[in-house]
């Protein structure tokens, strides 16, 4: 195995990876998951609000 | 219901205040170098105070004290409320704060002094190196350490986007200042001839794509939601162009060496990664505008919002240019001209900078205990807002048309194969460029002088209902708000 193989498996290597986290991110278990990471930036604000009663 | 984590905000804030701070130093030596490229005269022939000490110095206090401050800024505040963590510890927060303002000094100090290791934005000698790579394992320490405190199993997208643009850059820092020292203040590099230069634009892209791109994604994906008060448009593609993004930037830096003794396939696969770099990028800029979708008459009244949302066009519109500008035909053209200049502040300017502005509109208000983005003046904030928009446009604006000029004029030929113009015509030709692109960045400056303006009202309201800002926690504050 010469470097060009090594070369040319590399980017094959790394066109699958790339399509392994597309086929992660469309898996339709992942939608409640990212709805939920979604939210995490306004999870504080009910928790501020609570603070203040 | 969820117990209040207690918040380290006090290096938050700090931070955040030398964001503005930093700005104004950074931006007023560029706005002294631009002067000088039009009027010469303005270095009075004192040594430190010419173009070659001082462009190092400008580019520095930009790019690592007022970048570098408003991501740890916006980091810091980000990974606590997303993990819903304190922060590990107060005294490695104040040691990050107090070791990367005194990284900042001596740049200050030894730039203006002429000592320089000549690698473009890592030109500090050997110990203040040494002492950056300190400050940012701390760092990192700091900002994973939290993430390890996190509530949630999952990791907020911004908080990807921080320890991405954290570890790339511990790496590119270490690697390309590896330096076999002679004294204090001089050492010479373990690389050379085109090594050295591919390490060193292995290094300066990635800068571009870690520092000066993934760590103000980080931002984007916390900020822009926030203000617009919804949650990001697709999570799943913020998983996808993540990936795709810090894969693909690694590979982009030899565009900056293309027709040099650099081998001709090296040129090529950093052209041809460059180019598939348009994908993710857009990615990121489209997944912030639509963001806004439903909401767009928020723009109306929300200037923090504007900030934010024209950021992210200049930021769609400078990694369009950055893909075309690495095609070898187009760079043929475009390299060692203004052109580049005019690119890169428009990534600077209108990207780095206005999304930054708009984190610290967002945050220093919650530091005095008042609501998100809650200033002093809001009409201020549009005067800034409008300021850094026209500015911004007249220095690109006035780059392009400088940059194409020369770009042309240096490869006119006449019929007999002699060069149509010697050099010194197409500098005389820029000086209506160089004038334009003063005043355009005199503008900008002024807007930074604005927010400094409101943010020390904004301090002095807050005071005045005697809340204290310097209170190591949140709490006490939001209390009393």
């Amino acid at each position: 195995m010469d470097i060009t193989d090594m070369r040319s498996l590399a980017t094959v290597l790394c066109a699958v990876a790339f399509a392994g986290v597309v086929w992660w991110a469309c898996g339709p278990s992942r939608r409640k998951q990212f709805d939920e990471a979604a939210q995490l930036p306004f999870d504080d604000e009910e928790v501020q609000e609570n603070k203040h009663e | 219901m969820i117990e209040h984590p207690t918040y380290n905000y006090k290096v938050v804030h700090q931070f955040a205040l030398m964001t503005v701070v930093w700005g104004i130093v950074g931006m007023l030596v560029g706005v002294l170098i631009a002067a000088q490229l039009a009027w010469p005269a303005l270095n009075f022939d004192t040594a430190w105070l010419s173009f070659g000490r001082l462009r190092p110095l400008h580019t520095n206090a930009v790019i690592f004290a007022f970048g570098g401050c408003a991501l740890m800024s916006t980091s810091l505040f980000i990974v606590q409320r997303t993990c819903h963590a304190r922060l590990i510890s107060d005294k490695l927060a104040a040691f990050v704060f107090w070791g990367w303002q005194l990284v900042i000094v001596l740049a200050a100090i030894t730039l203006p002094m002429g000592l320089t290791t000549s690698k473009e934005y890592a030109e500090l000698e050997w110990p203040i190196d040494v002492l950056i790579a300190v400050v940012w394992v701390a760092y990192a320490v700091l900002f994973f350490g939290t993430v390890a405190r996190r509530r949630d199993k999952h990791i907020y997208v911004a908080n990807w986007f921080f320890g991405a643009f954290i570890i790339a850059v511990a790496i590119l820092h270490i690697i390309n200042s590896l330096a076999v020292p002679a004294t204090l203040t001089k050492s010479y590099s373990v690389y050379s001839g085109t090594v050295d230069a591919m390490v060193q634009w292995w290094y300066g892209h990635n800068a571009v794509g870690f520092f000066l791109t993934a760590g103000f994604l980080g931002i984007m994906y916390y900020f822009v939601p926030k203000q617009a008060e919804r949650p990001v448009y697709s999570y799943r593609l913020s998983v996808v162009h993540f990936w795709a993004l810090i894969a693909i930037y690694v590979w982009a830096g030899p565009h900056h060496l293309h027709f040099t003794s650099l081998p001709d396939w090296t040129q090529s696969l950093g052209m041809a990664m460059s180019l598939v770099l348009l994908a993710p990028s857009w990615g990121g800029m489209i997944n912030g505008i639509m963001t806004l979708s439903g909401a767009w008459d928020k723009l109306r009244t929300d200037p923090i919002l504007k900030f934010l949302v024209v950021s992210l066009s200049f930021y769609g519109m400078s990694t369009f240019e950055g893909p075309m500008m690495s095609i070898k035909s187009v760079n043929a053209l475009s390299h060692y001209t203004d052109w580049t200049i005019g690119h890169v502040h428009s990534g600077a300017l209108g990207w780095v900078a206005m999304i930054s502005i708009g984190a610290v509109y967002h945050l220093i208000p919650l530091m005095y205990g008042r609501k998100a983005g809650e200033m002093y003046s809001v009409k201020l904030i549009d005067l800034h807002f409008w300021l850094s928009t026209i500015g911004t446009v007249l220095y690109i604006v006035s780059m392009w048309v400088n940059g194409l000029m020369q770009g042309l004029m240096w490869r006119a030929v006449n019929s007999d194969g002699t060069l149509t113009y010697s050099f010194i015509e197409s500098v005389e030709a820029s000086y209506a460029g160089y004038v334009v692109r003063f005043i355009g960045g005199g503008i900008f400056f002024a807007g930074m002088l604005v927010m400094a303006w409101n943010i020390w009202k904004t301090r002095e309201q807050a005071l005045a209902a005697g809340i204290s800002p310097d209170s190591e926690s949140a709490p006490a504050r939001e209390a009393l708000a």
